[in-house]
């Protein structure tokens, strides 16, 4: 099991520390649903250095990764990031992740538990493209400030980029914490303004406690995977081996804005599967809200007119919504907002409602 | 550093499992609960994270070994054994919602099933220094 560059300050904080994607990572350091409340009025540091990085260099990188990608890479202006996924030619999803397309590189932000899977699958498909894949997972830690004051907090620590200005999905490289060339993107998990620092490793500790130090008067404090899943739900951000993953295809997750079917973009794997997909969708994710005293769990039979017609994906509490809430996918017919459904925790029936997602977001104002 | 001891932390009135239950003799009855572990483990000390128990019904006939109720953390959902078989025969009501009680007396208060057992013999459990000598070995 690894650890990031901040586990000795994860153990200072209190934090409880568990197994995620073979890191030892921070579930909590204290009540999770208090860490969630916080990132929303507030602002939370998460230690994101979990997830992998990759580089890609080389003169055909951009055609290499539209062949690979579901977005359009090609496409993707200057100093913007996008979302796109790895799919298999029968359109299920290798894993999700955000794209800096920048100065003679492509950089890659992709899931923890999928980071190996991705490279193989990346160097597997790299014949006949002049390219070169560099995993800096190991050479970067990924920290993010997330929360209505994380821009205020941000500006103390970063000079040389001017954060009000830089927008949603939009990166620049800066002085951070007097290290120069750091890239800082506005991006992150949890439907808060925020920001993402990738810093190089040996100096995320001294990063670390300078924003905690800058964030003291805005009342910052350490946040935990377990805050983080609840945010990004609440946000309606998919969660890959959740929302989405071998059996669960990024179309009806409601992910299109990731995928491109522009005829520019030519031929890529998993193009013409999800094209059918698309032209004849079964089932769609919805959003699921119930007042019942059980949070909507995973695998969770949903259950409309005395029928089972689909199943839970992810569920919490919500402290933001003052309920419980989850997603499940549905048949399309069914799944309209407003309608009343129940799901099954194990035989017992509790009411729930169908919602739009997300079930809450600041990002998108 | 606190001085190696000897005597354990857990009352020494009762029985303990590996999946974190206890079982204490009340009479006739028993009462079965869980232990400050198996809370800990739930919310690692914050009883905010307690969202939900679920108990059974007075009057269920249990099997040994079958879950007769949930309970529900923030971010997970785990069974709760009965390592006794027997009828059910009283519930404390008081918890379901007031679940800060686990985390604050799981001994005592904190009881969520009374069971009258259908055999005198009880199967073989561990008491409080076997139990916290497995909960040694299980850091390890």
């Amino acid at each position: 099991m690894k650890n990031t560059p901040l586990q000795s300050r994860h153990v200072r904080h209190g934090a409880r520390l568990v197994e995620f994607g073979g890191w030892q990572m921070p579930v909590q350091y204290g009540p999770i649903l208090e860490e969630v409340t916080r990132v929303r009025t507030h602002a939370g540091l998460f230690d994101l250095s979990h997830m992998g990085r990759v580089r890609v260099t080389g003169k055909d990188r951009v055609a290499y990764l539209d062949r690979l990608l579901t977005n359009h890479v090609a496409k993707i202006a200057a100093g913007s990031i996008r979302y796109a996924l790895f799919c298999r030619a029968d359109g299920m999803p290798i894993d999700d992740l955000l794209v800096y397309p920048g100065e003679g590189e492509v950089f890659l932000v992709v899931n923890a538990s999928n980071t190996d899977v991705d490279l193989a699958w990346m160097r597997e498909h790299e014949t006949g493209f002049d390219v070169v894949i560099q995993d800096q997972t190991d050479e970067l830690a990924m920290i993010a400030v997330q929360g209505p004051k994380s821009r205020e907090i941000t500006e103390h620590v970063v000079k040389g980029i001017d954060l009000a200005k830089l927008g949603y999905y939009k990166f620049a490289f800066g002085t951070v914490c007097g290290i120069p060339n750091v890239r800082v993107s506005r991006t992150g998990y949890t439907g808060e303004l925020g920001y993402e620092l990738y810093v190089p490793t040996q100096t995320a500790g001294r990063v670390w406690d300078e924003v905690l130090t800058a964030g003291a008067m805005h009342e910052i404090a350490p946040i935990g995977l377990g805050a983080r899943d609840t945010l990004r739900l609440e946000a309606g951000m998919p969660l890959y081996g959740h929302e989405i993953d071998a059996t669960h295809d990024p179309i009806q997750a409601g992910l299109e804005f990731g995928i491109s079917f522009a005829p520019e973009k030519g031929d890529w794997i998993g193009r013409s599967a999800l094209e059918a997909i698309r032209a004849k969708p079964t089932r769609r994710l919805v959003g699921l809200k119930t007042d019942g005293p059980r949070a909507p769990r995973q695998g969770y039979e949903v259950v409309v007119g005395g029928k089972s017609v689909g199943h839970v994906v992810s569920g919490s509490v919500s402290p933001t919504c003052n309920t419980n809430i989850g997603t499940a996918y549905v048949p399309v017919a069914l799944g309209e907002p407003g309608t009343a459904a129940e799901i099954d925790v194990k035989g017992k029936r509790q009411q729930a409602t169908f919602c739009a997602l997300p079930f809450f977001s600041r990002t998108r104002k | 550093m606190a001085a190696p001891s000897t005597r354990s932390t857990r009352p020494d009135d009762r029985k303990y499992t590996e999946s974190h239950e206890w079982v204490k003799v009340d009479g006739e009855n028993v009462l079965i609960g869980i232990t400050d572990f198996a809370i800990n483990e739930l919310c690692n000390g914050n009883e905010g994270d307690l969202v939900y128990c679920d108990l059974p019904e007075v009057g269920r006939a249990l099997d040994q070994g079958e879950t007769f109720g949930e309970i529900e953390s923030v971010k997970a959902v785990s069974d709760l054994y009965t390592p006794i078989a027997g009828e059910v025969v009283e519930i404390n009501a008081a918890i379901e919602d007031h679940l800060e009680i686990l985390s604050k007396d799981p001994w005592n208060q904190g009881w969520l099933v009374k069971i009258r057992p259908n055999s005198k013999d009880s199967p073989k459990m561990m008491d409080a220094q076997a139990y916290e000598k497995f909960l040694a070995e299980k850091k390890h």
